[in-house]
């Protein structure tokens, strides 16, 4: 492995590092290739090409063209009517002007601990027990995925049921439904975020749930019993042994939990919009550009600001645990 | 947008357009004979079932009429909203319903619109000019065609008042009074609700037009006056003077749900726009509703007697494909036989052309159109008297429900977020 990438890292061509052919002089260059025939490089340019171009396209464009539009005010009617303000949209974004970009960042940021802390865990500890093969497992499956298989609407339906004040199943519970003491859980902006935090950790548990359940199918059942003899619990089997077995099924939790929890929107934009305390950055760039209020620039600045908070601890997540794998 | 709720039945509703538009094909070739037919498109966020069909079979008429076959597409109400800019800068519809006042002046001002004030000199006499005014863009032509509008009313049920003999009240003390009269007969004396963003628009809309006048309404709204001036202050403090008597935990109550703690009489009355009717499905129920304008405060502005009344109605996109059919369309829209044919099966609006033949109206109608009828000025509602990005979610919605949450706030720092986002825009 090491060996393999010395010789990329240094500017030989990588025919050379191959060896025997090498040693032509510069002038048969050519035929250095010629293992490849024209329609092997032409078939070639187009699999390498088309994805790049895909890419670059619709991925790399739109990107810099949302930074260029973050520093302008424009209505996205007529390309002649933007407007260039400098960083005014990041000025009124971080000066209070516009009031809910701070909370929505907060949101955003307890979503992201309740979920790494509370619902991912869970989800783990449920896709662990499940494992066990206990009886009925398959029917425990299915209960906790079931809310992952729902459509959004559905969800919001079920949720709006349980929490209204007037016809809500907890408040009919606790005898409050259609009295002023009557807990507003999702119109009280103290509690309605955590509220509907447990409504998106429902999701999220069954999500986790089914994705480590694959995971930990594929641990050879050697290993736990190998551990099992040298006496150890079964915890101790889970924490030293499954764990690190599973280090890829971990990344890919630990992403989607990262990614999950930043575009969070949609159980929120149903529920009310995303106003009134459920304020998150995905909501606020959905506000300012969909609609016919259509701020595209000042919208476009706070997706700027959510791609920066994406971007940074997935890529240095994903290059620490590249390197870890390498060494 | 207060007008409908979001009802998404698009499967149901696209089947009834195919069959809507087959009906006009088939009445426009058995007219054809004499004249050749014109087609012309007409983009419609009427997706609820019951306008949807009101609004095909106004068109159906006017197909009889005028020879200009229509040919509806019709996008879910809240989506249709949403992506009215892309849509009017692509390849719209010849036609397309919008709203009256500010919302309709943007698209004008915008190019996106076509002036159709040969149009008003044709049918302009059938309007009265609070229409007329409501119609016109900032460069003083006309881009819009009322079909409607309805009021925002104190809305009850007339056998709970009769059962507690209650009156109604027409002055502020008045109105105060039937409150705590309700109150002591646990009774919620206004059922209150904004989940929704919008609804509580419509209490500061009027609040405002009691306490400073309609001009000051509109002032405001544009921009010339400014949210820090006190008079806006006077606004919320009699907003608070309201607050006992306003069912609480509206901010996680839906309008619909505020309406129906009146229909099922948990709250004596609801200031909501006549939609609320909608949620009566039991026509006897419906029948018991009853309303009247909001109560005047004792002040220079009794005699206005403003109200927010916003209209529906259609537009003309910035280049039909046939100009000449779809004017000869709006001219028959314009026209009170046809605006009736929508209202029949729509029994919460009144036409607004004057020729409209009122005899067929409800008593819920007669009612609206006799309160309408006595306003002195009419406005839209906030969302659509004034821009779009400071009316929305980010804006105005949010202001009111951080008023509601915690009505007792510094009102000058409040007003003064207010007048910042207003200028950062």
């Amino acid at each position: 492995m090491t060996d393999q990438l010395l010789h990329e890292r240094s500017s030989t061509p990588p025919a050379a590092a191959a060896g025997g052919v090498a040693a032509s002089p510069p002038a048969r260059r050519r035929s250095r290739f010629s293992l490849l025939t024209r329609r092997d490089k032409i078939l070639l340019g187009v699999m390498v090409g088309v994805p790049t171009f895909i890419h670059v396209f619709f991925i790399w464009l739109p990107t810099i063209l949302s930074a260029i539009l973050s520093f302008t005010n424009w209505n996205g009617i007529g390309l002649d009517r933007i407007v260039f303000v400098g960083t005014k949209n990041y000025e009124d974004l971080f000066t209070g002007v516009y009031a809910p970009f701070w909370p929505a960042l907060q949101h955003n940021l307890i979503w992201l601990v309740v979920f790494t802390v509370l619902a991912t865990p869970i989800g783990i500890f449920f896709a662990v027990l499940l494992d066990k093969e206990i009886r009925g497992t398959r029917i425990y499956q299915s209960a906790l995925y079931l809310p992952v298989v729902l459509s959004l609407a559905i969800v919001g339906f079920i949720w709006q049921l349980i929490y209204s004040p007037d016809q809500g199943l907890i408040n009919s519970l606790l005898g409050t439904a259609k009295t002023p003491e009557a807990i507003d859980w999702l119109g009280n902006r103290d509690i309605n975020l955590w509220a509907i935090l447990v409504a998106a950790s429902w999701r999220h548990i069954g999500y986790i749930m089914v994705l480590y359940l694959a995971g930990l199918k594929s641990v050879d059942p050697n290993l736990k019993e190998a551990a099992a003899i040298d006496g150890a619990t079964e915890t101790q089997t889970f924490f030293r042994v499954v764990l690190p077995v599973l280090r890829p099924i971990n990344l890919v939790v630990i992403v989607i939990t990262v990614i999950e929890s930043l575009r969070a929107f949609d159980l929120v934009f149903i529920t009310n919009r995303g106003l009134n305390g459920l304020e998150l950055l995905s909501v606020l760039v959905t506000n300012n550009i969909i609609g016919e209020a259509s701020r595209i620039g000042f919208g476009s600045a706070i997706a700027m600001i959510l791609l920066v908070i994406s971007v940074g601890p997935i890529i240095y997540y994903l290059t620490r645990s590249l390197k870890a794998e390498q060494a | 947008m207060p007008a409908l709720a979001l009802r998404p039945r698009r499967l149901m509703a696209r089947a009834l357009v195919l069959g809507a538009a087959l009906v006009l094909i088939v009445a426009g070739c058995g007219i054809g004979a004499t004249e050749a037919p014109t087609s012309v498109t007409v983009g419609s966020n009427y997706s609820d079932e019951v306008p949807k069909a009101a609004f095909a079979s106004m068109l159906e008429y006017c197909a009889g009429e005028t020879d200009v076959e229509a040919t509806i597409n019709t996008t879910e109400h809240g989506k249709f909203q949403d992506s009215i800019n892309a849509y009017l800068q692509a390849t719209p519809d010849d036609v397309f319903t919008w709203f009256a006042g500010y919302r309709m002046r943007f698209f004008a001002g915008q190019g996106l619109a076509t002036d159709i004030s040969d149009v008003w000199a044709n049918v302009g006499s059938n309007y009265s000019e609070a229409f007329k005014t409501a119609s016109t863009g900032d460069d003083g032509k006309q881009y819009f065609i009322p079909m409607y509008n309805y009021p925002w009313v104190v809305i009850y049920r007339k056998s709970l008042f009769q059962d507690n003999g209650y009156e109604i009240p027409t002055t502020w003390s008045e109105f105060k009074d039937l409150a705590e009269q309700m109150q002591d007969d646990d009774l919620v004396p206004m059922a209150f609700a904004d989940k929704d963003g919008w609804p509580a628009m419509g209490t500061f809309d009027i609040l405002n037009m009691r306490q400073n006048g309609y001009q000051f309404h509109v002032d405001l709204m544009a921009g010339t006056e400014k949210w820090t001036d006190p008079r806006v202050a006077d606004v919320f403090e009699l907003w608070k003077e309201l607050l006992p008597y306003l069912q609480t935990n509206a901010l996680g109550r839906t309008w619909q749900e505020g309406a129906q703690s009146m229909i099922n009489k948990e709250a004596g009355m609801y200031f909501l726009g006549t939609f609320a009717g909608e949620q009566a499905s039991d026509p006897a129920i419906h029948d018991d509703l009853d309303f009247f304008p909001f109560p005047v405060l004792g002040n220079e502005w009794d005699a206005e007697n403003a109200i927010d009344a916003p209209i529906d109605g259609l537009m003309l996109s910035k280049s039909p494909k046939n100009l000449a059919g779809a004017k000869k369309l709006l001219e028959c829209v314009a026209t009170g036989e046809a605006q009736i044919k929508f209202l029949e099966s729509s029994p919460n609006n009144v036409a607004a052309a004057k020729d409209a033949d009122t005899s067929g109206y409800t008593p819920f109608q007669k009612k609206m159109a006799e309160i309408i009828g006595n306003s002195g000025a009419i406005a839209q509602f906030l969302d659509r008297d004034t821009r779009p990005d400071f009316a929305g979610g980010n804006g105005m919605q949010k202001f009111l429900q951080d008023f509601l949450a915690d009505p007792d706030q510094d009102l000058n720092a409040f007003l003064t977020g207010i007048q910042t986002f207003y200028d950062s825009l």
